[in-house]
């Protein structure tokens, strides 16, 4: 055991500081750019209409959806909250569970949030930043989109800390149920849809007004990511200041 | 020639509500340009090409878009020759404000509140405020980075929507396209005169 402990905690270290030497370099920038091209062409046809279609759906429909896409999604923060010790945090996401489970039809809505129970999203790699595992260097996956090493190997360790991917993609007994890989996947992809269709104003803008489209949505990636991990809006930036000097 | 007068008088009383009516504290500063413009987008009756020119005057007139184009171009800045940053310079401005106002048009129904500000530091401030949310849009943070070096003319630097920096997004894509092209700032100026001929 004590052996296993000095190897998690070497990797750890060892990865810390690969990872913090690397941070926002891309790792092979040629290839990510291709399947980033791969992935706008797979929006375009697919993700896109469907998500504009989804937006045509009567308002309670969708708000259903994203709730309890959302509901779901916050069996994955209680153990983040956690496991970065903040148990104000898991009290709250476990909280907004149960009550928007029950009361809330399955979560269909969100009941908690209007009695001041607000779950703030937790995943793994948010959970790794703020122990200091920096991003490592950023690419591109197929179909997923934009990561950083840090981030895949998070979102792979997500499967094994999210009690509802272990009933369902892992296929294991959590409470006595179990579920099959194909809810686990509807699941996702409504999320996905659910936020695509909600940024759609956004994305088409982004779009529209970038010379560079890769490099904006590398930058909002890592951005989003690093305001989720502080929990905070703020951005200390020094170079307005040099910009005086 | 009385109506001539008149019509002058009269565009110029426009022009001046829209250019330099604002407050001097930072907070008011962002509400009340912000209410004109909205105010213009909803105009009805108004072309598309009215309403952007109008925007584009405002925008002048109160967002630092010298300092935001140095700010953007990172280290370069510091080695670049004069008439190539005045190049830079020329087109960034021309960019900054085509993208502005095709961002802008989609926005004009949603209620804007200011939150509060933040002093920072003499040059900045940081004035919150949040679009609230309807039954179609949850609710969108925004901060304003405010210069007011000079007190008597803040001017905006950055926007700061849901956390992310629309000036550093910008300053990383325009890095980006210079790395890719070892720092040759012509392969930025093309991509900016593409964009603005567009």
């Amino acid at each position: 055991m004590r052996k296993i402990l000095v190897l998690i905690t070497a990797i750890l270290i060892i990865g810390s500081n690969n990872l913090r030497a690397e941070t926002e370099k891309e790792c092979f920038e040629k290839v990510s750019r291709s399947i980033f091209k791969f992935n706008e062409g797979l929006d375009n046809i697919i993700i896109g209409p469907i998500s504009r279609g989804y937006n045509k759906l009567p308002e309670p429909i969708k708000k259903g959806t994203g709730n309890f896409t959302s509901n779901i999604a916050t069996l994955l923060s209680i153990p983040n909250h956690l496991l970065q010790g903040n148990l104000d945090g898991a009290g709250d996401a476990f909280g907004s569970f149960l009550i928007n489970s029950t009361f809330g039809v399955l979560g269909f809505a969100d009941v908690a949030s209007g009695l001041g129970l607000e779950d703030t999203k937790e995943d793994l790699s948010q959970t790794l930043g703020v122990y200091g595992i920096q991003n490592g260097c950023y690419f591109v996956l197929p179909v997923l989109g934009p990561t950083t090493v840090r981030d895949s190997i998070a979102m792979v360790g997500d499967t094994f800390l999210d009690p509802f991917a272990t009933m369902t993609w892992r296929q294991k007994e959590v409470f006595n149920r179990t579920g099959k890989k194909r809810e686990y996947i509807g699941v996702k992809s409504a999320g996905i849809v659910d936020f695509r269709g909600d940024n759609e104003k956004n994305i088409k803008s982004l779009k529209e007004n970038s010379i560079d489209l890769y490099s904006s949505t590398k930058s909002i990636y890592l951005q989003n990511k690093e305001r989720k991990i502080k929990n905070s809006d703020v951005i200390d930036d020094d170079e307005w200041g040099n910009l005086d000097n | 020639m009385k109506r001539f007068v008149f019509f002058i008088s009269l565009s110029f009383l426009i022009n001046y509500n829209y250019l330099f009516a604002y407050s001097t504290q930072p907070k008011l500063f962002v509400d009340e340009l912000v209410s004109d413009v909205v105010s213009i987008l909803s105009e009805t009756g108004a072309s598309v090409k009215d309403k952007n020119r109008k925007i584009e005057e405002i925008a002048k007139e109160n967002v630092d878009i010298p300092a935001l184009g140095l700010y953007t171009l990172g280290s370069l800045r510091k080695t670049l020759d004069s008439e190539k940053l005045n190049e830079y310079n020329d087109l960034f401005s021309k960019y900054f404000l085509k993208s502005l106002t095709s961002r802008l048009t989609d926005y004009s129904s949603q209620k804007f509140e200011i939150i509060d500000e933040e002093q920072k530091s003499a040059n900045y401030t940081i004035v919150n405020s949040k679009i609230a949310p309807s039954d179609k849009n949850p609710e969108i943070k925004i901060s304003w980075r405010i210069y007011t070096k000079n007190p008597d003319k803040p001017l905006i630097r950055d926007l700061i929507v849901e956390g992310l920096s629309l000036a550093k997004t910008q300053k990383e894509e325009f890095a980006s396209i210079l790395n890719s092209n070892n720092n040759d700032i012509n392969a930025l100026l093309n991509k900016l005169k593409e964009f603005a001929s567009d």
